[in-house]
């Protein structure tokens, strides 16, 4: 299974690779002078992505070397620990929408602590892989085509990640049990 | 919503240090995080030139109308507002498809292009158009058949089955996103309320 596995996450880009460029070949698309073109759009994209990206990501690092993301997370653990969550779980929940590399920081902590085959280290896993950064998704993809006014689209994201967050303990408590 | 957003995560942690005694780390972290930042943006230029490279000739050479033809009766319903043969749509499912199999790395150039795509469609508005919002859905709850990351991860540290997590994520990621769509959808709605 494993190996099944990472033999296909190996093979898939080459082979992706491979299909594109032999699907140019046959209807004639000048390859070389396309893939180039299409990379100086990459280059524009990730430049007029950057402000972006480094107002968020400082911002959110201001509020966790303050202490002030341990502060609310201590703040609501009552409330998620109402609604059923194991209070090992909840700075996790807390952190995964906000940011990418906190959430896999909790994750790699609380496996590591409990243990990779323990009840909290699969919900930590379930919980990491299920959703993604609300956040960061909506700083990189509005951010790099101008968007400025987002409408509902965070609440959808937030609101999204705590179905998510739910699930994942649902089911981890179905299949894993305590 | 953003700019709120923004200003409370930086200005809850600057107060917040003050009574902490933590106002060390936050300079520290002020000036290190926006190292990182650009690093991460470097980081992202390597992937963006590669795959939008690429995507170009798989656009060209009409791969990506033959991806969008091949889940058209599911996309279509979801966005109604995206014609189905323009290169939206063809950006929209490749990302889609990254994303399914955990290749974050290339889903996100795919995602931009969608969304450049779905601008144009929006008479190059700057605020969000529906489709946007429901893309965005999609994306924020991540369909993944693979999670690479946390299998490598409990790997690293041991497990006897590292695997083991990877039905109980797809059921939960499935979930998550069928309860996003209708969320969506939800508000959508809402709006359209609001408006008459």
């Amino acid at each position: 299974m494993m190996s099944m596995i990472t033999t296909i996450s190996t093979w898939i880009i080459p082979f992706i690779i491979l299909i594109v460029l032999i699907a140019g070949t046959i209807k004639k698309v000048p390859t070389y002078e396309t893939f180039v073109e299409g990379g100086k759009e990459g280059i524009q994209m990730a430049i007029s992505l950057l402000p972006f990206l480094l107002g968020m990501i400082v911002a959110i690092s201001i509020f966790r070397a303050s202490g002030a993301m341990e502060g609310l997370v201590a703040l609501i653990s009552p409330v998620l620990q109402i609604m059923g969550i194991p209070s090992d779980i909840v700075p996790l929940a807390a952190v995964r929408p906000i940011s990418g590399t906190a959430a896999l920081a909790v994750t790699t902590d609380l496996i590591k602590e409990f243990g990779p085959d323990s009840f909290i280290g699969k919900l930590a896993s379930t919980m990491q892989g299920s959703t993604d950064t609300t956040l960061y998704i909506l700083t990189v993809y509005f951010g790099a085509v101008g968007i400025k006014k987002m409408g509902d689209a965070l609440k959808v994201g937030l609101l999204a990640d705590l179905i998510g967050i739910i699930a994942s303990i649902t089911i981890c408590t179905y299949f894993f049990g305590f | 919503m953003v700019n709120l957003i923004w200003v409370f995560l930086a200005v809850s942690g600057i107060v917040y240090a003050m009574f902490n005694g933590t106002m060390d780390d936050v300079n520290e972290a002020i000036f290190e995080s926006a190292d990182e930042a650009v690093m991460l943006s470097i980081g992202l230029i390597s992937v963006l030139v590669f795959w939008i490279g690429m995507m170009r000739i798989a656009e060209e050479a009409g791969l990506l109308r033959g991806l969008a033809n091949l889940f058209k009766p599911i996309f279509k319903r979801l966005f109604p507002e995206v014609p189905p043969d323009h290169p939206a749509m063809g950006y929209i499912l490749s990302n889609f498809s990254a994303n399914l199999f955990g290749l974050g790395n290339a889903a996100t150039p795919m995602g931009i292009k969608a969304m450049n795509e779905m601008k144009k469609l929006n008479n190059d508005s700057k605020a969000a158009s529906r489709s946007m919002i429901t893309f965005l859905a999609l994306n924020t709850s991540s369909v993944t058949l693979i999670p690479t990351t946390v299998i490598a991860i409990r790997m690293q540290y041991g497990s006897v089955s590292p695997t083991e997590i990877v039905g109980t994520t797809i059921l939960a990621t499935s979930i998550s996103t069928i309860g996003a769509i209708c969320i969506d959808r939800f508000f959508y709605y809402r709006r359209i309320r609001r408006n008459q």
